[in-house]
């Protein structure tokens, strides 16, 4: 048992320690045992669109640029200028075909080398001249961009393991290539970034947290079975990944009917994908997912839209969340419009559900300075099952289980659960297949 | 500038003066709705047809039918909002915020079909755990014009000046 985890296989029981959501101590090696040591979401490829674009970001801590050079190949850089440190890029975002530090004027290519500085002569002919600092790796699958400080961190298609299909179960629903919309949900909480972490694939909290959202769908739809949750399976992807996954039951439980139209292109839609992908893969597509890879990149897709969020710790008590949209620019316009309003329902800072995700999480926070006279958390549902679901609690254990390793080196072994079957372990038909990895 | 040739830098006002202070009493009067938590006699103020708008903060001009908004709520979705406000299941609202509204700046012009077009500023102050949001923007509004200088929201849409909802982490209230 770490000072952090207490991980009681007998009992069983699962518990984290308080003390690891409140102390400036764990939150500074956490910079540099996880986040200086993970593959971190950046971006999404679709972000950029013409040469030359370019996005700020600050990720893990770093402030950085997220760009396409003037050939198109996605490049990201340390937004601080080498000669000093002013900031080349002022802006969010913009499309520039040089980098200009408006301090003393060095400029560089979008490709990240030196093309001009003011008064060059009065540099000596050896004089090493620098271009821009990038992250250690750049990479990215399926259009999504994550980085990596460490010049020595496993690949990124190895560091994905499992996840990868489920990111492949997310790609997958756009002929023309999944795209992340405009506009961004940039919000706050004043909490540890944990604990949005944990709350991103819970699926016990739905029923109190959110009765006001399922009212509304009640409301919308005349019924609703709250079973379909227990539909669903939570799975270990491999180095601290983790999804809750729910069948295509799921789905009756969010957003508003479609109409008969929007109805109607969704099935079409589907159909042509069975044709692609077989119905085995297609099976698995229409029902949900709540996947986060470790250690701070969430992606769900309750069919009717998809959430890109990242989490980015700022202190002990507060994080700062983006949210994108994801969705098939490939559909029509009465079937977006019905996406749109169904994600909004739901999702970000204005919706239904969310604002009440963070005030639950606040008020963790808050009551954390406590943490001397209750000093743990627990995590155990579903420790006892056979088959764990989305609303036990395995897919936090399993993260909790990575950050105790990194943090500690306590190595502890997964759980033993009843293999997975039926819609949870569909592949896509062998010509996709290729089709896929061409 | 040389003596004698100063003009007036007051610029030429580009609204209705009658029909913006008529505006100005609706929306002191919806504010003081809103500061009081009536939210089902604020919600009477939408038609059938009106919708709640809040753009994104990084695409203020965005479009509710291609971008991601804030909010976009329909006449359902703004009454399923306002009935749970006013239950405890909206967690990150019981117990209930204090607000107060500042609106400013109320500027109004007809359309030639009679509806109305308004901007004015806004500041909206959320207390609440003794931590105090402020909310700075401009509302963007379509009103629907009644019998005696009353008026409807066909669009009541509220942008942000935010660059993010940051450190305020959410829209709870109506803004």
């Amino acid at each position: 048992m770490s000072e952090y985890v207490d991980d009681d296989r007998e009992m069983p029981r699962f518990r984290v320690s308080r003390k690891a959501m409140v102390d400036p101590g764990v939150f500074a090696r956490e910079r540099e045992q996880i986040f200086d040591h993970s593959w971190l979401y950046i971006g999404h490829e679709t972000e950029l669109r013409k040469p030359n674009d370019f996005r700020t970001r600050t990720v893990g801590g770093r402030p950085l640029i997220f760009a396409r050079d003037a050939k198109g190949q996605i490049r990201v850089w340390v937004n601080s200028c080498p000669h000093r440190g002013a900031m080349l890029c002022r802006e969010p975002q913009g499309n520039a075909r040089f980098l200009t530090c408006f301090y003393h004027g060095w400029s560089f290519s979008s490709a990240g080398d030196l093309v001009s500085m003011p008064d060059d002569a009065s540099y000596g002919e050896n004089f090493a001249r620098p271009g821009l600092a990038a992250p250690a790796k750049v990479d990215s699958y399926r259009g999504f961009v994550f980085i990596s400080f460490d010049p020595g961190i496993t690949g990124l298609r190895s560091y994905l393991a499992g996840a990868a299909e489920y990111i492949d179960l997310v790609a997958d629903q756009s002929e023309v290539g999944m795209q992340v919309l405009d506009g961004t949900h940039e919000y706050s909480a004043r909490t540890n970034w944990k604990l949005l972490v944990e709350n991103s694939y819970d699926g016990y909290h739905a029923a109190s947290t959110h009765q006001r959202y399922f009212q509304m769908v009640m409301a919308a739809r005349g019924q609703l079975d709250p079973r379909a949750l227990l539909d669903s399976r939570a799975i270990d992807l491999g180095n601290g990944h983790a999804v809750a996954a729910g069948a295509a039951s799921t789905s009756s439980l969010f957003g508003r009917p479609l109409s008969e139209a929007g109805l109607a292109e969704r099935t079409a839609r589907f159909e042509r994908m069975r044709r692609t992908y077989g119905d085995a893969w297609v099976d698995r597509i229409e029902g949900a997912r709540n996947l986060v890879i470790f250690p701070n990149f969430v992606l769900i897709d309750l069919v009717m839209g998809v959430v890109i969020r990242r989490i980015e710790p700022v202190s002990p008590g507060y994080l700062e969340v983006s949210g994108w949209h994801l969705a098939p620019p490939d559909e029509g316009e009465e079937l977006h419009r019905q996406r749109l309003d169904n994600f909004l329902t739901f999702w970000g800072p204005g919706g239904l559900a969310t604002p009440d995700d963070v005030e639950a999480l606040e008020t963790c926070q808050r009551s954390y300075a406590a943490a001397s006279e209750l000093p743990w958390s627990d995590i155990s549902r579903g420790m006892n099952k056979p088959a764990p679901s989305a609303s036990d609690e395995l897919q936090m254990r399993i993260w909790w289980r990575r950050w105790n390793e990194l943090m500690t080196g306590e190595k502890s072994p997964p759980e033993d659960h009843a293999p997975l079957g039926g819609v949870f372990v569909g592949k896509r038909a062998s010509e996709a297949d290729q089709h896929a990895t061409t | 500038m040389m003596a004698g040739t100063e003009q007036s830098v007051t610029p030429r006002p580009v609204y209705d003066e009658r029909l913006s202070r008529a505006v100005e009493r609706f929306l002191y009067a919806e504010a003081d709705l809103l500061d009081r938590w009536q939210l089902h006699e604020w919600l009477e103020l939408f038609p059938a047809a009106g919708r709640y708008l809040v753009p994104a903060t990084d695409k203020p001009d965005g479009e509710p039918d291609r971008d991601l908004f804030l909010i976009q709520d329909d006449r359902f979705l703004l009454e399923q909002r306002v009935d749970s406000l006013l239950k405890r299941s909206a967690h990150a609202e019981y117990p209930h915020s204090r607000t107060r509204r500042l609106v400013t700046n109320i500027a109004a012009q007809a359309r030639p079909g009679g509806e109305v077009d308004v901007t004015a500023n806004f500041a909206v102050f959320r207390i609440r755990n003794a931590t105090t949001d402020t909310y700075v923007g401009q509302y963007r509004h379509v009103l629907e014009p009644g019998p005696d200088e009353t008026f409807r929201f066909l669009i009541r849409k509220a942008v942000l000046d935010l660059d993010a909802l940051r450190p305020l982490g959410k829209i709870s209230i109506i803004l």
